[in-house]
């Protein structure tokens, strides 16, 4: 089982997302922004920092990277990749999940510990987790604001596509306290707060976050089987 | 085109009129120039000259008290440092193969004109310096002062050093893990940005900033060089480009440097594989002082000579002269010596990262730094005489004449809450001060997690990261100053911040280590500041010989003073400590485990002289700091020590600014949990709950190891007494026979002041 990590220039939590990986047993691939070549990786995580300095917009270059031609293709034939925090906002940006992040609610870079509601427990990073439970992951960053159209919202959560939200507070004013989503087909995840951050209580708030990187690989296992 | 002033210029007309003195020279200084010389300087060499021999880059009015550092660091002391002063940080060993590089700087005077960009850019230059010594960057850590809370100004300047050092910070990607937020009104025109960073490198990989290898090639590597931060050299270009149409708008451009932190997180990842392939010599970072300050360094640290055509150097702007390009400060550039052989390996990993490098120069063997423009010789100095020979004065030193008097003014003449009602005010009313409030506000504008090393962060009394994720190595750190403790005595004020730092570092469970320091204080030229600036260096010199841990390094800010006042006397200190394994580590809040015994360490005297009570209840600054014990200071760390490797302490907190009271109530809203506190009978219960004895840290000890702890106490002579008990139920901090607090209660008293001042 081989995660691919990827690093553009201005990625800052790639060694964390690889250390989450490693957790799980999974071997943590990385993979060069300039480079198009997803060396036979079974799934893909797009991690946080500030790609390419975000002095544009959130994820507005990074889409254009020559690895995310090959994510987005690879992610349409049903390989799982989860965006964390500007991973989200680059897949946003490079169209398999919709909406976009705006400036927080008040307009500061905001860290803190925070809970999440598991709303979905179907897609490819979210099967070991129970329907409706709590996890407490960190969340950090400015743009986190999530937004969509009132059309395009609804459609999330009649598709029951809204697979984390905020509970206990919300800590950038995201539009129905979402906090992650999915694509129809439920293999792309994109969210802001940092679960490869939760990976030990040493280091993070809780353990939380390992049962994303523990359900991928159940999820790249039934597409070998099937 | 403008005509530049070359050396063979500087030879025909030798009594040219030279601005020197609007450069910040003096008469004398700048006769020495030219003694040096043996002519008139060019104007590039006056503008390297100035701004190498200015204060801020030659240490002239400190350097001559550094002589404490030397005569108290003995060989055991010595023996862990693998760089000390003078290099471009510090570097200790912490075992198991790892060596550790940390340093504060101070970015004081930008931060005030500009704050965020003042901020971010000093968070960006003490990175770079520690990369500079081959490591990797991994935390920071950022002691602030502002003025006071409720001053108009604070509103300006606090919230733009927060977002600066945010924005530049979390950008690169390294976690903020701690630091100080003060308030004061002595800073009201002269806020203290200082800016912490610690990097670890296996010993092996150490870099030293040196020129050596002639035919080895200097690269100039990261962003342009712009007119950005020239300072004082604008003097220069006004005089030369006074028919310039450029000349106005030039002038306009900002003295504060500009930060782009995405150049700099690229920087550093381009570094870090310039040092796995083994491709630079020597390297060196640009700072304060850019280009005249990088290769005078390298030069005089080397083989002795240097040649550099400066005509190659990438520029941002049109037209700059030499002058400009050697004093420029654009931020996110660097240095590097590198072997003709690897020239071409260097350039392909900064192709790779998109960082643009340029050769530049060579290293000669003439022992001269020599620079040309175009092929014409605008600089030709011995480079230690502009790096390292600059002046150094014995400024007039005076103990003020009201000292005394202000020793004098005894704090146990105020007024003291007695009955229970006042001592539940006097509570509410101190963690409600904005110096003993919850910072949250501004940590939670730092990433803390990223790199995912971070054990221990802010509201903890240390840092730490994991350093080794095998072994679980790690260090711890904390910085400390009371200034108001420096201001009634500089000798014990500045040796109760080396405590508290030392002791901060070992109530994580770290051994305490190394320390380093950022002395920030008022203008050298008053004879009274001076001597608190001596008192403090031989304060710590001797302290830190005490305690057995080596200064390894630091910075001096001088002329923090609006007018003729300056601020109180701030030396920050700063501690490293290492811990084996990180899992061991000691957390502050409570609660932990079922069933502890709080337990007090230490001795609490009736000492209010400077303390937090005084000056939020009365406005008093009076008396005598609290007493320094660093003989138990170090007992105490050996039990916190001790107590963290058995296994034996559950929690632990140090006992400072407001007292027993404000440990307390960080305590249980830290752990979410309620604790029942009994008051010793025999002692004032105003004086246990607010007195700021030094030497004093609040432990939480399982009931399994109470007895095996206190019988360790007991043994090795350190006064303990149980406090209390946690109450996990109660949901309240109940001190006996005074009140009772609902957490919610201390939490909003705690947490509402910061966000009520600066949202």
């Amino acid at each position: 089982m081989k995660i691919g990590v990827i690093t553009f220039p201005g990625t800052l939590d790639d060694v964390d997302a690889a250390r989450a990986a490693r957790a799980v047993g999974a071997e943590a691939v990385s993979l060069w922004h300039a480079d198009d070549d997803l060396r036979g990786v079974d799934a893909v995580v797009v991690p946080g920092g500030f790609s390419y300095g975000d002095y544009l917009r959130a994820g507005a270059i990074a889409r254009f990277a020559p690895v995310m031609q090959s994510v987005v293709d690879a992610a349409r034939g049903g390989m799982p990749v989860l965006g964390i925090c500007n991973g989200f906002q680059i897949l946003c940006e490079a169209g398999l999940l919709p909406g976009v992040m705006l400036r927080n609610v008040g307009l500061h870079f905001v860290c803190k510990d925070q809970w999440l509601r598991v709303e979905n427990t179907e897609t490819a990073w979210t099967t070991r987790f129970d329907t409706g439970a709590d996890i407490l992951i960190p969340v950090k960053n400015i743009d986190g604001r999530y937004t969509a159209s009132a059309e395009t919202v609804r459609e999330l959560e009649a598709e029951g596509r809204v697979v984390f939200r905020y509970v206990d507070g919300n800590p950038n004013g995201s539009i129905n306290d979402i906090a992650g989503i999915c694509s129809a087909n439920r293999r792309v995840v994109g969210l802001m707060p940092h679960p490869e951050h939760a990976i030990d209580a040493l280091t993070g708030p809780s353990d939380d976050g390992l049962g994303v990187f523990y359900s991928v690989l159940d999820a790249t296992r039934s597409l070998v089987t099937a | 085109m403008t005509e530049i002033d070359t050396v063979e210029k500087a030879a025909t007309d030798p009594e040219r009129p030279q601005p020197y003195a609007e450069l910040g020279l003096k008469d004398d200084e700048y006769a020495h120039i030219r003694e040096i010389l043996g002519r008139r300087p060019t104007e590039a060499e006056l503008a390297m000259y100035s701004v190498m021999w200015s204060e801020h880059c030659s240490y002239k009015s400190s350097k001559v008290h550094w002589k404490h550092w030397k005569a108290n660091t003995t060989p055991e002391m010595q023996a862990k440092m693998l760089a000390g002063v003078g290099e471009n940080a510090g570097v200790v060993d912490i075992g198991d193969g790892w060596a550790v590089s940390f340093k504060v700087e101070s970015h004081n005077h930008p931060s005030y004109v500009e704050p965020y960009q003042g901020a971010a850019t000093g968070v960006g230059g003490i990175v770079r310096d520690i990369i500079a010594m081959g490591a990797r960057p991994l935390a920071v850590m950022d002691p602030l002062r502002f003025g006071a809370a409720d001053h108009p100004d604070t509103k300006r300047v606090l919230p733009g050093v927060v977002a600066g050092i945010g924005g530049y910070g979390n950008c690169l990607g390294l976690p903020n893990i701690g630091g100080e937020v003060v308030f004061d009104p002595s800073y009201q025109g002269n806020p203290l940005v200082n800016a912490m960073c610690i990097g670890a490198m296996r010993t092996e990989d150490l870099h030293v900033a040196k020129a050596s290898g002639v035919g080895n090639k200097v690269i100039l590597f990261g962003a342009r060089t712009g007119l950005d931060g020239i300072g004082g050299v604008s003097v220069l270009a006004s005089e030369t480009f006074s028919d310039d149409e450029d000349a106005a708008s030039r002038k306009k451009l900002p003295s504060v440097q500009v930060g782009d932190p995405f150049t700099e997180k690229v920087l550093i990842e381009c570094c870090m594989e310039l040092f796995a392939q083994r491709l630079v010599v020597g390297i060196q970072d640009l700072g304060g002082a850019g280009l005249s300050c990088a290769t005078s360094e390298l030069a005089s640290a080397g083989d002795g000579g240097m040649h550099v055509e400066l005509d190659k150097v990438p520029l941002r702007a049109g037209g700059m002269t030499p002058a400009e390009i050697l004093s420029s400060e654009s931020q996110e550039r660097m240095c590097a010596v590198v072997r003709p052989e690897d020239v071409e390996a260097f350039m392909a990993v900064c192709k790779k990262w998109d960082v643009l490098a340029t050769e530049i120069g060579e290293v000669t063997d003439t022992g001269r730094l020599v620079i040309t423009w175009h092929g014409e010789t605008v600089v030709d100095v011995p480079p230690r005489t502009v790096a390292h020979e600059g002046p150094e004065y014995h400024r007039p030193i005076a103990r003020p004449a009201d000292q005394d008097e202000l020793q004098a003014d005894d704090p146990a003449n105020l007024p003291r809450p007695s009955t229970p009602e006042e001592l539940r005010e006097t509570l509410l009313q101190l963690i409600s001060s904005p110096n003993l409030a919850s910072k949250e506000w501004v940590t939670s504008q730092y990433d803390r997690y990223v790199r995912g090393n971070t054990v221990l962060a802010q509201p903890s009394d240390g840092g730490m990261i994991r350093i080794d994720e095998e072994t679980g190595r790690g260090v711890a750190a904390s910085t400390d100053c009371n200034g108001r403790y420096v201001k009634l005595d500089p000798y014990v004020g500045t040796q109760l911040a080396l405590a508290e730092a030392y002791r901060n570092v070992a109530t994580t469970g770290a051994t305490p280590l190394a320390v380093t320091n950022c002395l920030n204080f008022g203008s050298p030229e008053d004879p009274g500041v001076m001597w608190q600036f001596e008192q403090a260096v031989k304060g710590l010199a001797e302290g830190c010989r005490e305690l057995g841990i080596p200064v390894t390094g630091g910075n001096v800010s001088f002329y923090n003073q609006t007018g003729s006042t300056a601020i109180l006397p701030t030396p920050v200190v700063g501690v490293l400590g290492v811990i084996d394994d990180v899992r061991r580590r000691i957390p502050t809040g409570i609660g932990a485990e079922a069933g502890e015994t709080l337990i007090l360490l230490g001795e609490t005297r009736d000492e209010f002289g400077g303390s937090e009570w005084a000056h939020v209840v009365h406005g008093h600054l009076g008396g005598r700091p609290p007493q320094v014990d660093l003989a138990r200071e170090k007992l105490l760390a050996e039990i916190l020590v001790a107590g963290s490797r058995d296994g034996l302490l559950s929690a632990a907190h140090d006992l400072s600014e407001g007292g027993l009271a404000q440990a307390l109530v960080e305590t249980v809203l830290i752990g979410q949990t309620g604790a029942r506190i009994i008051l010793d009978e025999d002692q004032d219960p105003f004086v246990q709950l607010f007195s700021e004895s030094a030497g004093r840290v609040l432990v939480a000890v399982p009931r399994t190891e109470e007895l095996r702890f206190t019988e360790m106490c007991t043994a090795r002579g350190l006064p303990w007494r149980r406090t209390g008990v946690v109450d996990p139920e109660s949901g309240e901090l109940e001190i006996q026979d005074v009140a009772t607090f609902p957490l919610e209660e201390l939490r909003q008293a705690w947490e509402g002041t910061l966000p009520a001042l600066f949202d």
